[in-house]
């Protein structure tokens, strides 16, 4: 980064820590970029002439007469189409080798949008992967992470969705990512065929934790660009929020904050709401979608990190493994889509509410029977049914690596409760049981290895 | 004026060196380029004076100057409230023309420019006091009070009244004189300090009334009384959301005040795009029309979530004076205590519990405790009901804020992961849940009257059936299915009756989403009639076949339109099912 001539220049450093330093400045306001070294710092207080900085890359090697200057603003990102197929870093810098950015430098985190000027979201996000819409349908402006223990195949599901949802934009923010997993989704984007159409903002686990913190805000002020400035439906993929939160519990820690729950800065809910209350959709039709990644502890949900994540968020994608059928799953039970209710059986089809909570409700008496069956009990004929039904569930409609529309999930939805279950247990509005059980024609569900031949209807 | 100048920033904690006297809780105007920024004065230190920013800091210059205003927090009160959305500091937020919110933009809570037709409640040479209602107008269709200020003490005589006709909210529509002769111009706005309760009534009383919120797992089983308390903690995806928004469409209060606090963007945005289209289930008024909404989301500023709620409360408090039923709404005050912790944290106070400012407790007591019913002082009632929802931190109930909420409010709403992943809607859990009201006696008594007689008892009869439905349930999984007596299920499978066609209710479905008192008792009635027979089962697996038939038949009429055909055809067809059976317990 360049520091300016016209910058007053200060070589006297106070005090040094692990994250940060003082110095006596003047003229300097809260939040302000700096450099310390040539290492870009932020300010996190001024008390009278006292500056306290955080140093990004961290304070090694700097000394108590290091050159430090002020930038007179907050840090900002170069904005214009030219983002486009860019691949940058946490400062908002080039790292593919490409020209510098042009374009009006705009502060990140910027202003809250303001809620009477924004448009309900309710224009389905299509992902094919059954346990999303089918289960937990996606609309554009909506915020979602996916929950997953490391070895999942998170980063997997979420490029799949990138690829598979219908945006003009995809903005990703790498936090902490591995070098391995980067290079993944830049083969994913190449091969699809989208990289102009995406920009990346990369911090990799190679680079200094605390750059990440500026990743997110990064991201979000591109998005808002696009989706703003030029009416795009823009999707965020940011992935580990998890880490992203680890950083901040390492500076409110170097700046003897009183830590709340499971270590985390007692301002945890503010900081990660900063960023997922940007997603929106705007009446002129852009939109920012944000799908984030959340990894979980032996999928501990109770974790600061999870937990604030949950109640900020529009739901969460669950994501584990099912043993039974070999196959991570969307779980369910614990995913949830709270938009989901402004786009099912509206704009999909009519039975689509009713359906979904059915096949839930009786994968949970399916649950109930594997527990009584794991303690040793006898199964009755319908928990025999239940499990039976579970099982061809979760590999048709459940497993992630399904590609259907909305139609199909539901007409597998129906072949199965007609295979196994009478009309009375299903506990779906007659009208809809009139139309769909008798009189219209399910056909046996297109991709359904595991029933093969032994189906007749 | 008192000024001062700010000599350091640490987010939104400002500090200001003060030139004379400060008070707490003041508010001050942080010069900051054109723009003046608002601050709240929470410690005082010599010339050190401590303020909480409403607004990000990142403009804010050290040296800037500072002017303190002498007063707290206040709103303005007067017709034009209902159906504004404003901010945690009143600023309507329909008037702000950018798309995002600028830093330090300030918008008038009322409108100066309309007309609203006045009409004298007092005469000339009338006595009055704080509160009193000298006139009226109509706010959309709510018949407003012109109140004489609360701050007013003691008595005062009507000089002047204006005449019935049109007026702006700031002409003069009254002048008062006090004993001394000191003179009081009235307008139709008064200014009141949220922090404080407006108290120019002549008695609180216990609660005694039910305020009907349509969902029979509240009215029927936990019901809430009308100016009661209640809290809904859970943990997220629980709907505690969904439950609240359907309490505040179904609910027969007069006003509704809805403060989202600290919460999704989008969910208040639903608010403002649903409201105006729905029907208020009493009057046939569109429902956006006895709203007012206080929107401060989470990504707005921190400190003004804690102004949110009480602007909210004093709102409220406001039309509890004009003898109103007001409902007020509150998602999520877990927020709220959480700004109150990020404050105390930069403040280096001493923390409580995990990390929660030591007085949380006393300061949500307090709060709660500015509901209530009121006598006013012209013997008509007015009441102020509140609900608040708590985002227990991990779902777990045992933290400060459910703790400290759970001491103070009447009727617990406790949102069960559990049910939530059954898909059992609303996750009310059906025992750990309770309204304090029901032991009430004047309780009983006007439900003995409105609703039937021994209509709690009733009540109380339907959640022991619930209790020994899942005592059995318990049974049955750690004995197995065969080893237990029949008995035992079809207890568990009454409990799983109650649950399906009292407990569940889809939120979503137009029909079942509101359901009257009249729709409630029958259903109470009808399926406790069904649990008082005898069974006379003999093979367990016949037990759950037809009970889960009767709740088929339960559930399409809790679908269908109460007393149509089509509901009789199903009480029909219930009836003959019951019948059958009641042939072979006689055999």
């Amino acid at each position: 980064m360049k520091t300016k001539a016209f910058k007053r220049i200060y070589t006297r450093i106070s005090g040094i820590t692990k994250a940060t330093c003082s110095l006596k400045a003047s003229g300097v306001r809260y939040g302000e970029l700096a450099w310390v070294n040539g290492m870009p710092a932020q300010v996190i207080s001024v008390v009278d002439d006292m500056v306290t900085v955080q140093v990004f890359a961290g304070t090694e090697g700097i000394s108590s007469h290091s050159e430090v200057t002020f930038a007179g603003a907050p840090p900002t990102l170069k904005v214009s189409d030219l983002l486009a197929s860019r691949i940058l870093n946490g400062y908002g810098e080039p790292i593919d080798g490409g020209p510098a950015l042009r374009g009006e430098a705009r502060i990140i985190k910027g202003n809250a949008v303001n809620p009477v000027k924004r448009s309900k979201p309710s224009t389905l996000l299509a992902t094919g992967i059954a346990g999303i819409d089918l289960n937990n349908t996606l609309v554009t402006g909506q915020k979602i992470p996916f929950f997953a223990d490391p070895d999942q195949p998170y980063n997997q599901v979420l490029a799949e969705v990138a690829m598979r949802a219908e945006a003009d934009k995809i903005i990703l923010g790498g936090m902490g990512l591995s070098n391995d997993d980067y290079l993944f989704f830049k083969n994913t984007f190449t091969e699809a065929g989208v990289l102009d159409k995406v920009v990346s903002f990369i911090n990799t686990s190679e680079n200094p934790p605390l750059e990440r913190l500026l990743i997110p805000d990064m991201v979000c002020t591109a998005a808002e660009y696009f989706a703003n400035d030029r009416n795009q439906k823009v999707l965020v993929l940011l992935t580990d929020m998890t880490l992203y939160a680890d950083a901040l519990a390492i500076v409110a820690n170097k700046m003897d904050q009183i830590p709340s729950k499971d270590s985390m800065p007692g301002s945890l809910y503010s900081d990660l709401a900063g960023i997922y209350e940007k997603a929106v959709q705007f009446a002129h039709g852009g939109s920012i979608t944000i799908i984030a990644v959340t990894t979980l502890n032996e999928s501990d949900i109770t974790h600061a990190i999870p937990d604030n994540t949950g109640y900020i968020t529009e739901g969460q994608i669950f994501l584990k493994k099912d043993t039974d059928i070999g196959k991570v799953i969307v779980d369910p039970f614990r995913s949830l889509s709270r938009l989901k209710q402004n786009v099912i059986g509206k704009k999909t089809r009519e039975d689509h509410p009713q359906m979904m909570n059915a096949l839930v409700r009786l994968y949970a008496d399916a649950m109930d029977a594997k527990t009584k069956k794991e303690n040793g009990f006898d199964l009755n004929e319908y928990d025999k049914r239940c499990l039976a039904f579970a099982k061809e569930y979760a590999m048709d409609l459940l497993a992630v690596d399904v590609n259907l529309s909305i139609e199909q999930m539901l007409d597998t939805g129906w072949f199965l409760l007609k295979k196994y279950f009478e009309k009375f247990e299903v506990g779906i509005k007659e009208e809809l049981l009139n139309q769909y059980w008798d009189e219209r024609k399910i056909k046996e569900p297109v991709n359904s290895p595991s029933h093969g031949t032994e189906v007749s209807l | 004026m008192n000024t001062g100048k700010v000599t350091g920033v640490i987010s939104n904690l400002i500090f200001i060196e003060v030139e004379g006297a400060v008070t707490q809780n003041e508010i001050c105007l942080i010069h900051s380029e054109n723009k003046r920024l608002l601050a709240e004065v929470i410690r005082v230190k010599d010339a050190q004076v401590s303020a909480q920013l409403f607004e990000t800091s990142m403009t804010i210059k050290i040296g800037s100057q500072v002017d303190f205003t002498g007063k707290m927090l206040e709103v303005e009160l007067g017709p034009g409230i209902l159906s504004k959305k404003y901010d945690g500091l009143q600023n309507d937020l329909t008037k702000m023309s950018d798309l995002f919110i600028e830093i330090g933009q300030s918008t008038a809570p009322l409108d100066e420019d309309i007309f609203y037709k006045f009409n004298p409640l007092v005469k000339v040479g009338d006595k009055v006091y704080a509160g009193d209602w000298l006139g009226s107008v109509l706010e959309n269709w709510i018949d407003h009070k012109i109140m004489v200020p609360f701050t007013l003490k003691g008595g005062y005589k009507v000089v002047t009244i204006v005449n019935s006709g049109d007026y702006r909210i700031q002409d003069t529509i009254a002048v008062l004189s006090s004993e001394k002769g000191e003179k009081v111009i009235v307008t139709m706005v008064q200014k009141w300090p949220v922090k404080r309760a407006i108290n120019v009534y002549r008695q609180k009383i216990r609660p005694n009334q039910l305020l009907q919120t349509g969902l029979r797992v509240i009215d029927t089983l936990n019901p809430i009384a009308e100016g009661g308390t209640g809290y809904i903690p859970g943990p997220f995806g629980t709907g505690k959301t969904v439950l609240q928004q359907s309490i505040a469409k179904n609910s027969k209060a007069d006003v509704l005040i809805v403060v989202a606090c600290g919460e999704r963007a989008n969910e208040v945005v639903e608010i403002f795009t649903e409201f105006p289209q729905l029907t208020d289930q009493v009057t046939g008024r569109k429902l956006d029309e006895k709203t007012t909404i206080i929107c401060n989301t989470s990504n707005m500023p921190v400190a003004a979530r804690e102004s949110s709620v009480y602007v909210g409360m004093t709102l409220a408090e406001y039309y509890r004076c004009m003898g109103l039923k007001v409902l007020v709404l509150a998602d999520s005050t877990s927020r709220w205590a959480q700004a109150l912790r990020e404050m105390s944290n930069r403040m280096e106070e001493l923390p409580g519990p995990d990390a929660f400012p030591v007085e949380l407790p006393a300061t949500i007591a307090n709060f709660y405790s500015r509901a209530g019913l009121t006598e006013l002082k012209n013997g008509k009632w007015g009441s102020v009901t509140f609900i608040g929802t708590v985002s227990p931190a991990g779902g777990n109930f045992k933290e400060p804020v459910t703790e400290s909420t759970s001491k103070v409010a009447r009727c617990f709403f406790a949102l069960s992961q559990k049910r939530a992943d059954a898909k059992r809607y609303p996750a009310i859990d059906p025992l750990a849940s309770y309204s304090k009201y029901l032991e009430y006696p004047e309780f009983v008594r006007n439900a003995d009257e409105l609703i039937q007689k021994g209509w709690v008892e009733k009540v109380k009869r339907c959640k022991n059936l619930i209790q020994n439905g899942l005592e059995a349930r318990d049974q049955i999984s750690i004995l197995g299915d065969d080893a237990v007596p029949i008995e035992y299920h079809t207890a568990f499978w009454k409990s799983e009756l109650i649950d399906f066609t009292l407990i569940q209710q889809d939120s979503f479905d137009n029909v079942d989403m509101n359901s009257p008192i009249e729709r409630q008792q029958y259903m109470l009635n009808k399926v406790m009639a069904i649990c008082e027979l005898d069974f006379p089962f003999t093979e367990f697996e016949e037990v759950g076949t037809y009970f889960k038939k009767l709740i088929n038949l339960l559930k399409q009429m809790n679908y269908t339109a109460f007393e149509t055909k089509q509901f009789r055809n199903y009480e029909a067809s219930l009836d003959k099912e019951l019948l059958g059976i009641k042939e072979e317990i006689i055999n």
